[in-house]
């Protein structure tokens, strides 16, 4: 290939793709400079960044003041990682064993698990709530740990088992003649080397956790327990008219989950460029 | 490999650790409710509080009676268009973008993946309410826009109309998701082998023939797992008609889904009482309908693709 061609190609590819990044992040940041402008300037000049005349944070104070965000935030955080690490460890066990031994009722077992990736858990929901009424789990993050918890596995096991298959056997059997019991071989033989696999169900995993509103909602509305997106969706609801408000509580949600998602996806990144998968 | 099976092993108590913690709790909180709700798609309400078995006939009035019926059709089919769009939209731009991210050499590639994936990590509410204030003709922000590059006629509330809402909504969920296909496919395309990539160069395969011959068929796979998580997250899909359109779903039902009528049976709106047996009836042909489709692509689709080991 001419060298000429490898440039065409490539200015292609980055006139592609920086027009997609434009669609994609433009929308976010449209609301994000708005939150900082009064509201006549909202209005008048929606597409400009905000100049000394028209910084207003109005929004901000309103929304601090109405709302109880570090809380929210910090519910969100805690129900979000104890879900991620049970997730983790429980559904790279269960993968490790359906891919590692063959037993009676391998496939069963693997089907069943896999069943719980076309259902939604939602479906459930009102014998989910009668079982943590029952529990007297209501009202608390362990209810949300839970149900997320059962939500992610099957997922979780399916992708994982997927690529625990592709780790050698060599290695494996090599440990077991060194006398490594079936535990350390997952712990420290299977675990590393899927841990690309493991990055991605993570953020696959964690993103439903952290946006979901629905079980929030149902099992654990009090003040106390709420979480940032349903705390946000009752904010949004009520000052659905106030645009500075809104604009504001935008900008506040979207700002700890891109933050979040930076730091993991570095690790994402990372995990997928090292290849060890292959 | 193989591992000679002796038949009187003793029980692998290794087996049975690993697997528990995950079987205990997805069967507790998933499979045992999941069954409670197909159960009482079978039951009424009968006299008085309790439960009276009356077996399909839910399901037939569902189906038949006009009351019924021309809603759960009527969202049924916005739900296939919903798919349609997903399929023949979101999963190509995830493929190509996949595909040109993964072109060796290629700059600032680490800062497009991460910048294109941002908003699949936005929650339904923000997403649902970003695209609400854009599309708003109060606020207007897209005629300008449009304006700006000649195309200002264009414009009109899609969200508002009928003929326009519901492809509007499932752009809007492509806009939000098409990063989870194109990191999926990005990490099956890293994992093909350099050795297989030179051979192909070896060849003279390079370039477009190199991507639609070699990579392609070897990431078949995955664009199969792809394209079923596709039709399962599109007919559970609820939260993004909700946040944007209400649980009427409207303008005049143009926008009911099956998630957003199960919402509406389960637990009434307006002047409609919540009704759990007919909700329960909604989420049991949800679930049948999932069944099919997930059917379909293990034992139609899957099986017949052929897997490398490198």
């Amino acid at each position: 290939m001419s060298a000429r061609a490898n440039i065409l190609r490539s200015s292609a590819a980055h006139a592609i793709l920086i027009a997609y990044t434009i669609l994609a992040l433009y929308p976010v940041f449209l609301i994000v400079i708005n939150s900082m402008k009064s509201r006549r300037a909202i209005f008048n000049e929606p597409l400009a960044l905000p100049t000394r005349e028209t910084f207003d944070l109005v929004g901000f104070h309103t929304v601090l003041e109405q709302g109880n965000f570090l809380l929210y935030f910090q519910n969100s955080l805690i129900v979000t990682l104890a879900s991620l690490f049970l997730v983790l460890l429980f559904g790279a066990m269960a993968a490790f064993a359906l891919a590692e031994y063959r037993f009676r009722g391998n496939l069963l077992m693997g089907l069943y698990l896999a069943l719980g990736i076309m259902i939604p858990i939602r479906l459930g929901t009102v014998a989910i709530l009668e079982i943590m009424v029952a529990a007297n789990l209501v009202n608390t993050l362990t209810s949300l740990v839970l149900v997320y918890t059962a939500q992610g596995l099957p997922l979780a096991v399916f992708i994982l088992a997927e690529f625990m298959r592709q780790v050698s056997d060599d290695l494996k059997n090599a440990a077991r003649i060194d006398g490594l019991s079936e535990y350390r071989i997952f712990f420290t033989i299977a675990l590393p080397l899927v841990r690309p696999a493991l990055a991605t169900v993570a953020v696959f995993t964690m993103i439903p956790i952290w946006n979901d509103l629905w079980f929030p909602l149902i099992l654990a509305p009090s003040d106390a327990t709420k979480t940032l997106t349903l705390g946000s969706q009752i904010f949004l609801g009520q000052y659905v008219t106030n645009w500075n408000a809104v604009l504001a509580a935008l900008t506040l949600a979207i700002f700890p989950v891109v933050v979040l998602y930076l730091i993991f996806s570095r690790q994402l990144i990372r995990g997928i460029t090292r290849g060890a998968v292959k | 490999m193989l591992r000679p099976r002796t038949t009187r092993r003793p029980i692998r108590w290794h087996i049975v650790v690993f697997l528990a913690p995950a079987v205990l709790i997805y069967t507790a909180i998933m499979i045992i409710p999941l069954f409670g709700t197909l159960n009482l798609s079978l039951f009424t309400r009968g006299e008085g509080n309790t439960r009276e078995f009356v077996g399909l006939a839910n399901f037939v009035t569902l189906f038949t009676d006009p009351r019924w019926s021309s809603a759960f059709w009527n969202a049924t089919w916005n739900n296939l268009w919903f798919f349609i769009v997903h399929m023949l939209v979101q999963n190509p731009i995830g493929i190509a973008l996949a595909a040109i991210l993964s072109s060796p050499r290629l700059r600032f590639a680490a800062f497009y993946r991460s910048a294109i994936f941002i908003p699949a990590i936005l929650s339904f509410v923000i997403v649902g309410f970003v695209w609400r204030l854009i599309l708003s003709p109060l606020w207007g922000v897209a005629p300008n826009m449009m304006d700006a590059i000649g195309i200002g006629d264009w414009f009109s509330p899609w969200l508002g109309q009928e003929s326009s809402a519901l492809t509007t909504l499932a752009l809007i969920s492509v806009w939000q998701f098409v990063g989870i296909p194109m990191m999926l496919i990005y990490a099956a395309l890293l994992s093909i082998p350099d050795e297989v990539l030179e051979a192909a160069e070896m060849d003279g395969i390079t370039g477009a023939s190199q991507f639609w011959k070699i990579k392609l068929p070897l990431i078949l796979p995955t664009i199969g797992i792809v394209s079923i998580l596709t039709f399962v997250g599109n007919f559970n899909a609820f939260d993004l008609i909700y946040v944007v359109q209400g649980a009427l779903a409207g303008p005049n039902y143009s926008t009911d889904i099956l998630g957003s009528l199960l919402f509406r049976t389960f637990f009434g709106f307006q002047l409609q009482l919540g009704d759990p047996h007919m909700g329960a009836t909604v989420a049991t042909v949800m679930f049948f309908i999932i069944l099919a489709g997930v059917s379909l692509y293990l034992f139609g689709i899957q099986t017949r693709m052929r897997r490398y080991q490198f």
